[in-house]
């Protein structure tokens, strides 16, 4: 992911611009969520590859200001730029990432089931607050344009699922 | 058809649709159906943004995704007829997502191949969404359609009342960047017929398709639905926020 170092500051760059967490999901950073593609320094300005999650996520722009910010206030000049192709998968989410989010109560991606006919939510999610996976949705929609809402028969909270695309 | 002209099409099906869908902000049977539907109309106008901003470019008049979306007129609206329908009940709303969605799908699909690089871009993220679109909405078709008498009823109205739009999905010019809809059609058949089959609804034939949507004929609804979604913008021309 990080590109090859070409410029002194590039690993000092690359931390601040990944130190960034994400606007709705707080828990995480930019880099953990796999949103920040790669980094790269030209004629003395850091540019910063930015992958939107999904299509309308009203965060985009949040999270791209916020990038560019954290770059000017640590000294740098910088630029933004989109990437839009690949697209951005759950896959690139990290372990820490998922990690945290099962932390923070989120439960995280499953392996990818993207299926269209995949009705009545066939996927398997646990718990994040007791780990059974004996769940099941109220949602395939949730309080961001990235979650679904589950609930737990087990320990009976309800819960988001960073839904898997 | 220039690439500029099968851009537009596309984001005005994804505009119409998503200003269709959000107008259920706050008023959907449940909660979670109120969260469902503005999260899938920012997912079709998130995809119309990127659409008009690449045809205002190939255009090459130096106009904005605004000036595309708000300051143009029913008449040069080029979305298919399907999308601009009026919401009416929660089945016909639903039913209409499906059709789009079991069309986009493969749509998209077929698209990632695209010689163009926006276009890849685009349809690797609207392909998945509109996976998500086909399984929600199918939920609910075939909850609807397998449900009580009235939900029954009221499913078997909106099949009777929207198949004869979906002719028109399969309509167009061919450009090479974007895929042949026409070849779309059995994909969609597919979808639906399995949807339907759990539901036990019929796909009806349809001895009237009704089209012109492309070519600038819309219906009543679409006008109704345009003065108030470029009202803000009209009256404050170049407003910014």
């Amino acid at each position: 992911m990080v590109a090859v170092q070409t410029h002194p500051d590039q690993a000092l760059a690359w931390s601040v611009a990944a130190s960034v967490p994400d606007p709705e999901v707080p828990c995480i950073n930019v880099e953990e969520l796999g949103i920040l593609r790669w980094l790269r320094f030209e004629d003395g300005v850091a540019v910063a590859g930015v992958t939107p999650t999904y299509s309308g996520c009203p965060a985009v722009l949040a999270i791209e200001l916020a990038i560019e910010t954290a770059l000017l206030d640590a000294g740098f000049k910088a630029r933004i730029e989109r990437v839009m192709s690949p697209p951005w998968t759950t896959d690139w989410i990290s372990e820490t990432g998922r990690e945290k989010l099962r932390e923070y109560g989120i439960a995280p991606p499953e392996k990818s089931s993207g299926s269209k006919l995949a009705l009545f939510g066939e996927t398997t999610v646990a718990c994040p607050q007791c780990g059974s996976t004996a769940t099941e949705k109220l949602s395939e929609f949730g309080s961001t344009a990235c979650k679904a809402q589950y609930r737990c028969t087990a320990c009976a909270e309800p819960f988001d699922y960073f839904k898997c695309i | 058809m220039t690439l500029a002209g099968a851009i537009l099409e596309l984001a005005d099906d994804h505009l119409v649709l998503g200003h269709r869908v959000s107008e259920w902000c706050g008023h959907a049977p449940m909660l979670e159906e109120d969260l469902a539907m503005p999260n899938m109309a920012l997912d079709l106008i998130g995809t119309a943004r990127t659409l008009y901003e690449y045809a205002a470019e190939l255009e090459g008049k130096g106009q904005s995704e605004d000036d595309m979306a708000y300051l143009r007129g029913e008449r040069e609206y080029r979305n298919c007829l399907l999308v601009e329908r009026p919401n009416g009940d929660f089945a016909h709303t639903m039913l209409r997502q499906l059709f789009f969605a079991a069309f986009m799908e493969p749509y998209w699909q077929a698209a990632l191949n695209s010689e163009d690089k926006v276009v890849r871009g685009v349809a690797g993220k609207a392909v998945k969404e509109m996976a998500y679109h086909i399984r929600h909405a199918g939920e609910w078709v075939i909850r609807l359609g397998d449900g009580t008498e009235e939900s029954a009823r009221r499913m078997q109205d909106a099949v009777s009342a929207l198949a004869i739009y979906t002719d028109e999905l399969f309509e167009g010019n061919a450009v090479s960047e974007l895929p042949d809809r026409a070849a779309i059609r059995s994909d969609w058949t597919a979808t639906v017929s399995h949807i339907f089959a759990e539901a036990g609804l019929e796909l009806p034939e349809t001895k009237f398709p009704q089209t012109g949507g492309r070519s600038g004929k819309h219906g009543e609804g679409l006008g109704h639905m345009l003065a108030e979604m470029q009202s803000v913008y009209r009256a404050h021309p170049g407003a910014s926020w």
